[in-house]
């Protein structure tokens, strides 16, 4: 890890919550999943934030980027496919908490 | 609040599944996009198009085609960047209706 | 290489499956404010030499040299010789280089379908694709209708493009959020085994590598 990137707070297997949070801007954390909690699929690498650099700002720290895996039947309530469907989506860290951190 | 753009997950009907082919003008937009965020001229980002497109509000970004959102937001950028000015892209805008009223 | 003006001449039968229309010309067209725009910064930025007709005309035909042809000879390619599968999985971008395939920016995933899952892309935010290797996606695949439906009900999607998951499989979506481009590579149809790669390429199609499909069964 070097200054210009923040160091991986999770690993592969780690229960995670999509923090929820409303702000303004371009956010790359689709409505539909914050909230919501998953597990850590893999770590993608790290990148710029897109939130900064929709405005030609560096984007640095950069973030790492995770694959998290949902149950589709933990997020849709009317869900009615089998239990081990699944969708995976690509959060960036700070978007990210331990599922029990409350 | 749900961004416009920001649509997973909401009812919607079928999906209509006929394709349409690309105009020239559309591939045009896309060559834009990609030369000007090109390494080698960075005159705009990726992110800063969906941004823009993000921002055109629901009416605009539901009544515009695909290509016609890619190309609001590439001049928006270039406004914002100071690559071009309002006053030269409105004084060529006319000039090429004025053009194509002639032939 | 043609014209950006000329319809593509399409003599590879190989590439038959995977053409893409010829583009309407632009003399049929009427000028809307959009296209007046799009003329107007294209002359501007020439003008200033940001950029010149010939990067216009090139970067063009790069994107026309890019179709599902790409996609189909890279699952080809897995589908006969194990190894190079177990480099694409590992290692999407160097693999594709060996078959001549340039990656481009983005991060290339390669999801492999199994018995025990079915991959399925949706990008909910805006259009992400995998353009490199299956060229510019389809109007549906950026419609309103697939973006909205595809996280939230994928078996009805899919049964909408004629494709039944049995419930023993696992359905897996892929919301292309970020920097990753997803490209699904179809389970080998039953039958196939005779067949030579260019064969088996033909059987490829783009809609199977979204996922919405499986590949077409051998005649």
């Amino acid at each position: 890890m070097t200054a210009a990137e923040t160091a991986a707070r999770f690993r592969p297997g780690d229960a995670v919550r999509v923090r929820f949070a409303d702000p303004p801007g371009h956010i790359r954390t689709p409505w539909y999943i914050r909230g919501r909690a998953g597990v850590v699929e893999r770590l993608c690498g790290a990148f710029g934030n897109p939130e900064e650099l929709a405005y030609n700002r560096p984007g640095t720290p950069r973030q790492p980027l995770y694959r998290v895996r949902f149950r589709q039947n933990e997020i849709w309530p009317d869900y009615r496919g089998p239990a081990a469907d699944t969708v995976d989506i690509e959060i960036y860290q700070h978007w990210l908490e331990p599922r029990d951190a409350r | 609040m749900r961004g416009h753009h920001d649509m997973g997950g909401l009812p919607a009907g079928a999906i209509e599944r006929s394709e349409h082919d690309y105009a020239h003008w559309e591939k045009r937009v896309d060559a834009l996009m990609v030369l000007l965020s090109a390494p080698e001229r960075r005159l705009l980002r990726v992110d800063e198009l969906r941004r823009q497109i993000e921002g055109l509000g629901p009416g605009a970004y539901d009544a515009m085609s695909y290509y016609e959102r890619w190309i609001a937001a590439i001049t928006r950028v270039l406004l914002e960047r100071g690559v071009i000015t309002a006053d030269e892209l409105g004084r060529k805008m006319e000039a090429v209706k004025a053009r194509e009223a002639r032939s | 290489m043609t014209a950006p003006d000329e319809p593509h001449a399409h003599d590879h039968p190989h590439e038959q499956a995977h053409a893409h229309p010829p583009p309407r010309p632009d003399t049929d067209d009427t000028l809307t404010y959009y296209k007046a725009m799009e003329v107007a910064v294209r002359e501007l930025l020439i003008e200033k030499g940001v950029i010149n007709a010939d990067d216009v005309r090139r970067a063009m035909e790069a994107m026309d040299a890019r179709s599902p042809a790409q996609g189909a000879s890279i699952v080809a390619r897995a589908w006969t010789d194990p190894a190079y599968k177990t480099r694409l999985l590992a290692d999407p971008s160097a693999a594709i280089k060996e078959l001549g395939i340039e990656p481009g920016v983005y991060k290339l995933v390669v999801l492999e379908n199994t018995p025990s899952v079915h991959n399925l892309v949706v990008c909910t935010l805006c259009s992400c694709y995998p353009r490199g290797v299956l060229g510019l996606p389809p109007d549906w695949y950026k419609s309103r209708a697939y973006r909205s439906r595809a996280v939230r009900e994928p078996r009805a999607v899919l049964r909408e493009f004629g494709t039944e998951i049995p419930d023993q499989v696992e359905v897996r979506v892929h919301d292309s959020t970020a920097d990753m481009r997803y490209l699904v590579l179809p389970e080998r149809p039953a039958g196939s085994e005779n067949l030579s790669e260019s064969e088996l390429a033909e059987l490829v199609t783009r809609d199977s590598m979204i996922g919405v499909a499986r590949a077409r069964v051998p005649s």
